[in-house]
């Protein structure tokens, strides 16, 4: 798979390198992991190969060999050839397709994985791209023109594809499977919760919030701030993808993927991580609402999302050998 | 051989808490402080030999140990009575009965070359606002042994303590754009950039050693618990031992 234009930010991920923080080396991994796991399950892989998470605009990419891929999370207008494809669908591209992301519409990444395997190198037990340790990843930086990323496996879909540029399989991921519309981010109270005043506890969880301009793989910045009852530091400590810190000042920024290890600033809440997802498809000028819940809850929406997938995982690879038995 | 026996939990008092629905923290109390650090250091390598269950990993602090734990893992290993939190939270306070005063690591003595005069961006800054002269800094900075009390920032970036009153300077209000290997201060705090990054830190000199080397298997060259010494060398001496090291 060649890259023929670079895109503003396209970097291997998978669900993040553990293991490591003790020496200041931070997880990484796919902001959107319930994206980044769906897109593996959908063309038969395990959870953790490594996927490619783009941002708008998008590289270009051309397939030297046929492939069957998929792409899930944000809506960039995928096409093939110039024809649109559907998201969180299996299609098998030909030999020599080009598949390009036209508009934005809706979200901030997407993953595109695809059933052959990206051909890359561990680094410290994971296949996630960390910047600015130049490490991990396809050389450990973002994609950039002409770099050729090779599959490990190679598939015969000839006897599919036939004449066609492309093929999509029929079946799909139903990612309504959560039926309630979910307008609300949940976060547990972080160990500084109570620094916040009354007014500023029932603001946080009443008013809207929107992404600032800052907002990129590390953190988000929020606009508005709140107040506490005295400003007072905390010694550093760990903080995680979905700490919401409230800055000197009352400003917030909630920690995202590539976020430090260690921090400073007092932890007001932390997003479930079922809802991680969630916020990481948000867009700067994206208003966002919170409501509080607990550990309890908060893990029962962590296990349902695992089940999830792991439902997909299993249903997909069944799907995958039918398809390819019949077609023998 | 006596051995001075003491638990964890006798000797500090502790709090536990959750970072969200993954992470749990014990903390020894909001401060920089040599014996808590060692607590800190003991309790994290206990947890490095013998992780809990569907632990993931655990990482140190000034003071406080926090580990990561697999919700889906525990959710499958422990009884459907008790939800995965509330089991860590057993797990940790039975932990801290344990005696870990075994785990009292042997610290690793690192001798750290640096070039001051060269590199130190800031000395005159120091010496202006401190009534120092720059020799007398690099003299100070270069007469004690500094303990590792945690890494962060950045991969390798070794947070330090404690500097001389005499030395000690707030951070700069706006970050720059550091070099790596930059040795600076930071309040009571030392430290080592092991990447080019913009920080705020008031930068002294640089040191020639490689702090974050990605191609070894262990890429830091400090780790937490550590003891550092720094000691000055000139600028021909620093481009040998970069010389050498290519």
């Amino acid at each position: 798979m060649r890259i023929i234009k670079a895109g503003v930010l396209d970097t291997i991920q998978d669900r993040g390198r553990f293991g490591f923080q003790h020496l200041g080396i931070n997880p990484g991994g796919a902001m959107d992991s319930f994206a980044a796991q769906s897109v593996n399950g959908l063309v038969g892989n395990n959870a953790n190969e490594p996927v490619i998470e783009l941002h708008f605009p998008a590289s270009i990419f051309l397939f030297e060999q046929e492939a069957m891929i998929a792409i899930t999370g944000a809506d960039f207008s995928a096409t093939i050839n110039g024809e649109n494809i559907p998201l969180w669908q299996p299609i098998i591209v030909a030999k020599n397709s080009i598949l390009q992301f036209q508009k934005w519409k809706e979200g901030a990444r997407c993953y595109l994985a695809t059933r052959e395997k990206l051909n890359i190198k561990k680094w410290l037990n994971s296949y996630s791209t960390n910047i600015k340790a130049a490490s991990g990843g396809f050389n450990g930086r973002a994609l950039q023109k002409e770099d050729v990323i090779d599959f490990k496996e190679k598939n015969e879909y000839k006897k599919i594809l036939q004449d066609n540029d492309f093929i999509t399989l029929p079946w799909k991921e139903d990612i309504l499977w959560n039926t309630t519309p979910i307008d609300r981010i949940a976060v547990i109270p972080g160990n500084e919760w109570d620094w916040l005043t009354e007014k500023s506890k029932s603001k946080f969880l009443k008013e809207s919030f929107i992404i600032d301009s800052l907002a990129d793989r590390m953190g988000y910045r929020l606009q508005g701030t709140l107040q506490a009852k005295e400003s007072n530091d905390i010694v550093s400590s760990v903080v995680s993808f979905g700490t919401i810190q409230l800055l000197p000042g009352g400003g917030m920024i909630i920690l995202m993927a590539d976020h430090q290890t260690i921090g400073g600033y007092p932890r007001i809440a932390h997003i479930a991580s079922a809802h991680l997802p969630l916020l990481a498809q948000k867009q700067p000028g994206d208003k966002i609402y919170f409501r509080l819940t607990d550990q309890q809850h908060a893990e029962d929406l962590l296990l349902q999302q695992q089940q999830h997938l792991l439902q997909l995982q299993n249903a997909c690879k069944l799907k995958l050998e039918d398809f390819f038995n019949a077609d023998n | 051989m006596i051995n001075f026996i003491e638990k964890m939990a006798d000797s500090f008092s502790y709090k536990i808490y959750f970072i969200g629905d993954s992470a749990a923290t014990i903390d020894f109390g909001n401060v920089i402080a040599e014996e808590i650090n060692k607590k800190v250091i003991a309790l994290f390598s206990y947890l490095s030999q013998h992780p809990l269950e569907g632990m993931v990993e655990a990482i140190p602090a000034y003071s406080s140990v926090t580990i990561y734990y697999d919700v889906g893992w525990l959710r499958k290993k422990i009884s459907v009575q008790q939800k995965v939190y509330e089991w860590i939270r057993n797990e940790l306070q039975k932990l801290m009965l344990k005696d870990l005063a075994y785990f009292r690591t042997s610290t690793n003595l690192v001798r750290i070359p640096v070039c001051y005069e060269e590199f130190g961006i800031d000395l005159q800054f120091i010496a202006e606002q401190k009534n120092i002269s720059p020799e007398e800094i690099i003299r100070l900075h270069t007469s004690k042994q500094y303990r590792v009390y945690m890494l962060g920032f950045l991969p390798g970036f070794s947070y330090m303590g404690e500097v001389e009153d005499q030395i000690a300077i707030p951070r700069k209000t706006q970050p720059q754009a550091i070099v790596a290997g930059s040795v600076g201060i930071a309040g009571k705090q030392t430290g080592i950039y092991p990447l080019n990054s913009p920080g705020g830190w008031q930068i002294i000199g640089r040191t020639p050693l490689k702090m974050f080397n990605k191609d070894k298997d262990e890429p830091c060259l400090l780790k937490a618990g550590d003891q550092v010494e720094f000691y000055s060398i000139t600028k021909d001496e620093f481009e040998n031992y970069q010389s050498r090291r290519t």
